[in-house]
């Protein structure tokens, strides 16, 4: 292989020689060692690569499915009913008071109820929801679509990640990096079907499901539809947030780009 | 490009004699898959770990899947059994499916147990790294194979003929047997193999693709391929049901291994060279 090519030579053969004596070896390799992380990390490239390619020609839709079809259950994943001060003194008003904040590299930030979200082009889609651990549900889902927000806001030219910031702290940790974020880059936050929904299956969003708003990014993995969204930014890099991985799972080590 | 049966036809006679049996492509092929499959299998059984359970259509049927591993708790919590439920039947598989001991030999709540599985403890994410990592490479693999496969003259050798197929029940007769055919005639693949290879050559791509399935990036570039599967889960346990046909292959293709000559054969799959024994009359 020539050099500058995505896998080099050692690299393979290192890893070719990892994972064959890992299983073999009774697992006394290290399978998190740096080198072996790195050289799975290419794959993760080559798979986001891959897949943006397949998706780039025209704005490919993520299906949709007739009302018959939405899930009588719908299994609520992560938090389920976060325990924030200021997340249980909204959610005690039924969010009449609440507001998300909008800002970072925006032309105007800006602050908005349930109301001013409600007024903002919206869409209404049922989907079905792909959970990393291999399970699916299909629902109904309405909400302000993402473009239009941003639209608003203006975003400025240095912009390339939309970050979202919630209410949930899904680990306690000292330092505060347990708390639920996650970030999605511009194709994704234009995407049509990208909303921030306030309304499940013809409902008002559950807390269980993420009230009072939630964000659906159809064409990825559950772990990326951050749920009590409190605060979005328009950002240049997420090496700063959390672990810099730009996510609470991806900190954990899942895949950012969550699209496989 | 040399296959099987378009080698130059050896010297059979009373002294044995060397042929090139495999290609060098077809050699590397060979060990690039089984590695790759190895890994795939073991990282494949930890990502099933995250929910050790199967079903059918697009959704999820979380009440009735119809087969799951599950494990059951005494009072303070601790994991006492493990249970496999398939098609609405349970049986107690504690030790192997649902519940194990980990690591640190304490029983866990767990689909497969940790020495089938990569990495041993569970860790979604890192099993994901390993599969689509080695999913690439066994795809690259199986692309170099495919189109050696139609350009060259392989093809034919695993293409069962009509006098293969009438053959069956005497080919049958003589594995259960454990007559192997000598000479020239083990140059050929007998109806058996052909089958069996075929059946692999075509599995795989329906195994990726159910994999790919499962990819919600890949439902929306290519909406036709979750109807395909009848939906996501489905996809989901074709996959998994593809992948246990093939440790079933690799199980009995192991023991043809070692019961048909083993040296010979691992000779032919290494170097290329396969020793003929002269005419066995």
């Amino acid at each position: 292989m020539k050099r500058g090519s995505l896998l080099s030579r050692r690299a393979v053969l290192r890893g070719v020689a990892a994972g064959g004596l890992l299983p073999l070896a009774g697992c006394s390799l290290d399978s998190r060692a740096p080198g072996v992380m790195s050289m799975l990390d290419k794959a993760e490239s080559l798979t986001g690569a891959a897949q943006r390619a397949l998706l780039a020609p025209r704005i490919a839709l993520a299906p949709e499915y007739p009302p018959g079809a939405i899930s009588s259950y719908f299994k609520p994943n992560g938090s389920i009913d976060p325990d924030d001060p200021d997340y249980v003194s909204a959610r005690q008003t039924g969010f009449a008071d609440w507001k998300l904040a909008v800002a970072g590299l925006v032309e105007r930030p800006m602050s908005l109820s349930l109301a001013d979200l409600r007024a903002l082009p919206s869409r209404s889609q049922i989907t079905r929801h792909d959970c990393v651990e291999g399970w699916s549900c299909i629902g109904q889902w309405r909400g302000a679509q993402l473009s239009a927000l941003l639209d608003a806001a203006g975003l400025k030219p240095q912009a390339r990640f939309i970050a979202f910031f919630c209410a949930d702290t899904l680990e306690q940790t000292p330092d505060n990096t347990g708390r639920y974020y996650e970030s999605i880059d511009l194709v994704d936050a234009f995407h049509p079907q990208t909303i921030l929904a306030y309304e499940m299956n013809y409902a008002p969003l559950k807390v269980e499901h993420g009230a009072p708003l939630r964000l659906r990014v159809e064409r990825q993995l559950g772990y990326k539809m951050a749920k009590y969204v409190m605060r979005i930014e328009a950002i240049d890099s997420f090496a700063a947030l959390g672990h810099g991985r730009g996510g609470f799972w991806e900190d954990r080590g899942y895949e950012w780009y969550a699209g496989i | 490009m040399a296959s099987l049966s378009s080698t130059a036809a050896p010297h059979v006679g009373a002294t044995p004699s060397v042929v090139l049996r495999h290609t060098a492509l077809v050699r590397v092929c060979h060990w690039v898959n089984a590695l790759c499959f190895l890994i795939l299998l073991m990282s494949g059984l930890q990502i099933f770990n995250a929910r050790p359970a199967l079903s059918w259509g697009q959704a999820t049927d979380f009440d009735h899947p119809f087969l799951s591993f599950s494990a059951k708790q005494d009072d303070s919590g601790d994991v006492t059994a493990g249970e496999t439920t398939l098609f609405g039947r349970s049986f107690d598989t504690t030790g192997l499916f649902g519940a194990s001991r980990g690591s640190d030999g304490e029983m866990e709540e767990r689909g497969f147990p940790s020495w089938a599985t990569l990495p041993a403890e569970q860790d979604l994410a890192m099993g994901r790294r390993w599969h689509f990592f080695f999913a690439w490479l066994l795809v690259i693999n199986g692309l170099v194979y495919a189109v050696n496969l139609t350009a060259g003259r392989h093809l034919r050798d695993l293409l069962p003929s009509r006098a293969d197929l009438r053959a069956i029940p005497r080919t049958v007769r003589d594995h259960a047997l454990l007559r192997f055919p000598k000479g020239e005639e083990a140059l050929r693949y007998n109806v058996l193999q052909k089958l069996a290879y075929l059946s692999v050559v075509v599995a795989f791509p329906i195994l990726i693709l159910a994999g790919l399935t499962m990819s919600p990036a890949m439902d929306s570039a290519f909406p036709w391929l979750a109807p395909l599967f009848h939906g996501r889960q489905s996809a989901r346990t074709v996959h998994f049901v593809l992948a246990a046909y093939l440790v079933a292959f690799v199980v009995v293709h192991l023991v043809m291994v070692l019961v048909s000559g083993v040296i010979n054969n691992m000779r032919s799959m290494i170097t290329g060279r396969y020793r003929i024994e002269g005419d066995a009359r």
